[in-house]
């Protein structure tokens, strides 16, 4: 079975070590927060300026000075911290954050990605994904292998406008999770009850699948 | 003690003129001028080149502005959630400059600290880069950005004092204090208008020095652009 979007979450969120500092981008990324491992002490960051972002409020206590990047109400944790937009992205520039989670709609297996624009479709701009993947060390892409089409989003080359070069380091998608090497995308883990075939089928980049490649394990 | 407060909006806004460039603090609908942005779309001015994070909603913010026609160019991040401004964009009414959130704030605190130009990785590589000069530092490409020049800059806190002196709450604060001091004319609206010596030195965000002209705006409606609750 392939992954679910929350199942793609599930898998990304083991890969969360005590004492990182994380932004999660808007979609499946959001969803790791609500995997986070036990004993594992994260903290959370959304560039538009706070560091220690909790959960969604309760109805009725949502705070109108205290939203996410997303544009969503949320609630400081205790430690948590506010500050303006350039400091904010002086801890992105400035490797401060230890990992970035994002969404993409194409990979190129040389790390390159494209995530914010498709030509003939209305722009809505970049926000600060630009800025995330040409200054984090790790950045690891949540996405579906395949788009609606049915078309791979492990590409050769990236079709669409990038947002950075060479800067993904892994993908967490519905079948797989990979690695970018010199070499192309390298099969880390297949999702249960995948084939490599299945794996290979959807990906138009360059393969390399090991002699033995695991089952991801999501409990 | 030099006195920032004026009484009124439009002694706030005093020697504004259509053309020309302004920052308006804020992100999305958080920590946006609202009696600033009012008084803007009621005025006759227009032709205005406005930076921000991003462009409001139809009838609320940022938005405002462009509902009545204000604006000839936009500087701004990501201009999602706005029908009109969409409208004005496809039918090219508007010129649009997208960059990255990172650079843009970097940008105005370049303009606020007197800091011309400045090298930055993000958006190497892309279309942002086209134009710009690329220089490597430490076997990493940058490319040269250039500090805002603004006329305007308009922002929201939630307590001042009469000298100017800021404190923003929560993430209000965005790009407000970036603006602060970043323009010719750095107007400071707020919730809380209180005399000097009643905020503690300690706990000012933005010293006054970099705000012009201070008031106390009224009946804020602080809307809400995404409501998100906890499921229970």
């Amino acid at each position: 079975m392939a992954l679910t979007k929350n199942q793609i979450a599930k898998r990304i969120a083991q890969e969360l070590k005590s004492g990182d500092y994380v932004n999660l981008g808007i979609g499946i990324p959001t969803l790791v927060a609500n995997y986070v491992p036990e004993g594992i002490e994260v903290e959370f960051q959304s560039e538009n300026g706070i560091l220690g972002m909790g959960p969604f409020p309760k109805a009725g206590e949502e705070d109108p000075d205290l939203i996410n990047a997303g544009k969503q109400t949320i609630t400081p944790l205790p430690g948590a911290s506010y500050f303006d937009t350039a400091l904010s992205f002086g801890m992105i520039r400035g490797k401060h954050i230890d990992l970035t989670v994002l969404g993409a709609m194409e990979v190129s297996d040389q790390g390159d990605i494209a995530n914010w624009k498709i030509p003939g479709k209305l722009v809505k701009g970049m926000g600060g994904a630009m800025d995330l993947v040409a200054s984090s060390e790790n950045i690891i892409v949540a996405m579906m292998h395949t788009n609606p089409k049915g078309e791979s989003k492990l590409r050769s080359a990236c079709s669409l406008p990038l947002t950075g070069v060479r800067c993904v380091k892994r993908i967490v998608t519905n079948l797989a999770v990979l690695d970018i090497t010199s070499d192309g995308f390298l099969v880390k883990e297949k999702a249960p009850a995948t084939e490599i075939s299945q794996i290979v089928k959807a990906t138009e980049g360059s393969l390399i699948v090991p002699d033995y490649v695991p089952v991801m394990k999501l409990d | 003690m030099i006195r920032k407060k004026v009484d009124t909006v439009a002694e706030a806004l005093e020697g504004i003129q259509s053309g020309m460039t302004l920052m308006l603090g804020g992100f999305g609908l958080c920590g946006i001028p609202e009696n600033l942005i009012k008084a803007l779309a009621a005025s006759s001015y227009k032709n205005f080149c406005c930076i921000s994070a991003n462009v409001g909603v139809d009838d609320f913010g940022l938005g405002l502005l462009f509902g009545t026609q204000k604006v000839k160019k936009m500087i701004g991040s990501y201009v999602g959630e706005n029908q009109e401004f969409e409208r004005q964009m496809l039918s090219a009414e508007i010129e649009v400059i997208l960059t990255p959130m990172g650079t843009l704030a970097e940008k105005c605190r370049a303009a606020q600290m007197g800091i011309p130009a400045f090298y930055t990785p993000a958006g190497y590589g892309t279309e942002v880069a086209q134009t710009k000069e690329i220089r490597e530092f430490n076997g990493k490409n940058h490319l040269l950005e250039t500090a805002f020049a603004s006329d305007f800059s308009l922002v929201k806190a939630w307590k001042g004092d009469e000298a100017g002196n800021l404190i923003f709450k929560g993430t209000a604060r965005n790009f407000n204090p970036l603006m602060c001091g970043a323009s010719k004319i750095t107007v400071a609206e707020v919730e809380e208008l209180v005399p000097v010596g009643s905020l503690d030195p300690n706990q000012i965000h933005t010293p006054g020095i970099f705000v012009d002209r201070i008031f106390q705006g009224d009946h804020y409606e602080k809307r809400i652009e995404r409501r998100t609750v906890q499921n229970t």
